[in-house]
């Protein structure tokens, strides 16, 4: 008998030869108690928060809770069922109508998770003999949805523009084309040229579809993402988005100004076969969502937070993963992987949390710690993060 | 472009990315004899597209394991 199991040797290797030298597995990080968006209590110690993309800090907002609280009350604790059956409540309906008010767009589509939400639309809308043209570093879920729709999958190189508008030029006359890209790239923290990119893809023909997942909240003038930013949010056909970041729950979405977007819910698989959010959860997430409508101070909050500490990382010699700051999250670059995973248990030892990452998810084979700031993070949390950086990496000799 | 006049560009265009010199026959794998990861793969693949200017999309590659393969394939999508 073949063992099914041989394929994950390397990687089993690769942990068991990481974790023999002692080191925490920062994979299997417990946060035994979480004292606000900012603080958790994690192997006993009090430890900041920089790796949550909980960007606004929504998770103990007091209204957000009340609205869960009384859901739970009111509506139970789980749908048991699908949205099409029996697993649509006042709530569902309720968090839609405030994503179609957040992005002034016609229709909404609620998701149990982002996951799901770009795995559905992408494999519904981008079926056989479709193109779909697409950022190599795009997201997991996007490259899932691209398979199981079974399209013919193009990709470019890495908000290169002119890549993208070759491939765009070369696909037959007369094929169904679909141009996915990202607001923010969330391993690098980076944004992509949306205003050039997207007037490209109408120019060859193409529909559009933005993930917004990482910058929802937070950038733009109303928190739309990047292309509300960069003034062609009109343009796009979908914005893809979750609630597991600036929302502070979980689930994803769709919202779309296309005539038929309705439609989605009846062919959707994703959306179809799965049970419905609980009422607790669309009810947090509504009362969230219509809060980051007028959250203006907190996202100048956020960016001054972001400012501050890529400029101190940046003095105090880490290579970064962009130049200048554009997101939310700062991406500082470790040489490999021993001394990224030595790197991030010395931080866990200061009191800081951060999220190690390593490939395939990281672009050109990077390890990288990921920062993500919160617009619930205080200046003077930013300058004890800051401080916490410098002695880690002097204890593991990682500026040297 | 025949088969010849197509393996001789290829043959200049793989140069570069044959960092070891291996010798390439139909038979020599990428992931295998070149050891080709997920980034050499991408600009490699970006080269001939827009030597030939054509597209191979990701579908097409998974079916390209090794040199041979891929002639064949470039000179079937010159068309």
């Amino acid at each position: 008998m073949t063992d099914l199991f041989s394929k994950f040797d390397p990687l089993i290797e690769q942990r068991r030869a990481l974790l023999s030298t002692g080191l925490t597995d920062p994979f299997n990080l417990v946060m035994e108690k979480v004292v606000s968006p900012t603080e958790a209590i994690c192997n006993g110690r009090k430890t900041i928060l920089l790796g949550t993309y909980n960007y606004m800090g929504m998770t103990f907002d007091p209204d957000v809770i009340e609205a869960g609280k009384q859901a739970l009350d009111d509506f139970g604790s789980g749908t048991t069922g699908s949205r099409v059956l029996n697993g649509t409540y006042a709530g569902h309906r309720l968090v839609e109508e405030a994503l179609k008010e957040f992005y002034a767009m016609d229709h909404a589509m609620v998701f149990s998770t982002g996951y799901q939400a770009n795995l559905g639309i992408i494999s519904t809308i981008a079926g056989k003999g479709d193109y779909v043209v697409l950022d190599i570093d795009s997201h997991a879920s996007i490259w899932d949805g691209c398979k199981m729709g079974d399209a013919e999958v193009v990709p470019f190189k890495h908000n290169d523009i002119e890549a993208m508008e070759k491939r765009l030029k070369r696909i037959p006359e007369g094929a169904g084309k679909l141009v996915i890209l990202e607001g923010v790239y969330s391993m690098l923290g980076d944004i992509a040229p949306l205003k050039e990119m997207i007037r490209i893809a109408k120019e060859n023909g193409a529909m559009v579809l933005v993930d917004e997942a990482h910058s929802m909240g937070f950038i733009g003038p109303n928190g739309r993402g990047v292309a509300e930013d960069q003034g062609v949010l009109d343009q796009v056909d979908f914005v893809i988005g979750t609630f597991s970041k600036s929302v502070g729950t979980v689930g994803g979405f769709c919202v779309s100004n296309h005539p038929k977007f309705e439609i989605m819910r009846l062919v959707c698989r994703p959306y179809v076969f799965t049970a419905s959010l609980p009422p607790s959860v669309v009810h947090t997430a509504a009362t969230s969502i219509r809060k980051l409508m007028h959250a203006g101070n907190k996202r100048a909050h956020l960016w001054e937070n972001s400012k501050v500490l890529h400029q101190g990382l940046r003095d105090a010699g880490f290579k970064l993963g962009t130049e200048t700051p554009q997101s939310a999250i700062i991406a500082v670059i470790m040489p490999d992987l021993e001394r990224g995973a030595a790197m991030w248990e010395a931080l866990l030892h200061e009191g800081l949390y951060v999220n190690l990452a390593r490939p395939p998810a990281t672009p050109a084979g990077m390890t990288l710690l990921r920062c993500s700031l919160c617009a619930e993070h205080t200046a003077e949390q930013v300058q004890t993060i800051i401080g916490m950086f410098k002695r880690a990496a002097a204890a593991v000799g990682i500026l040297d | 472009m025949d088969r010849a006049a197509t393996a001789a560009k290829i043959g200049d265009l793989i140069a570069p990315f044959n960092k070891k010199g291996t010798e390439l026959t139909d038979a020599t794998t990428f992931a295998g004899d070149l050891e080709f990861d997920s980034l050499t793969v991408m600009d490699f693949v970006a080269a001939i597209e827009d030597e030939f200017d054509i597209i191979i999309s990701m579908n097409q590659q998974a079916e390209i394991e090794n040199y041979g393969q891929l002639i064949d394939a470039v000179v079937k999508l010159q068309g």
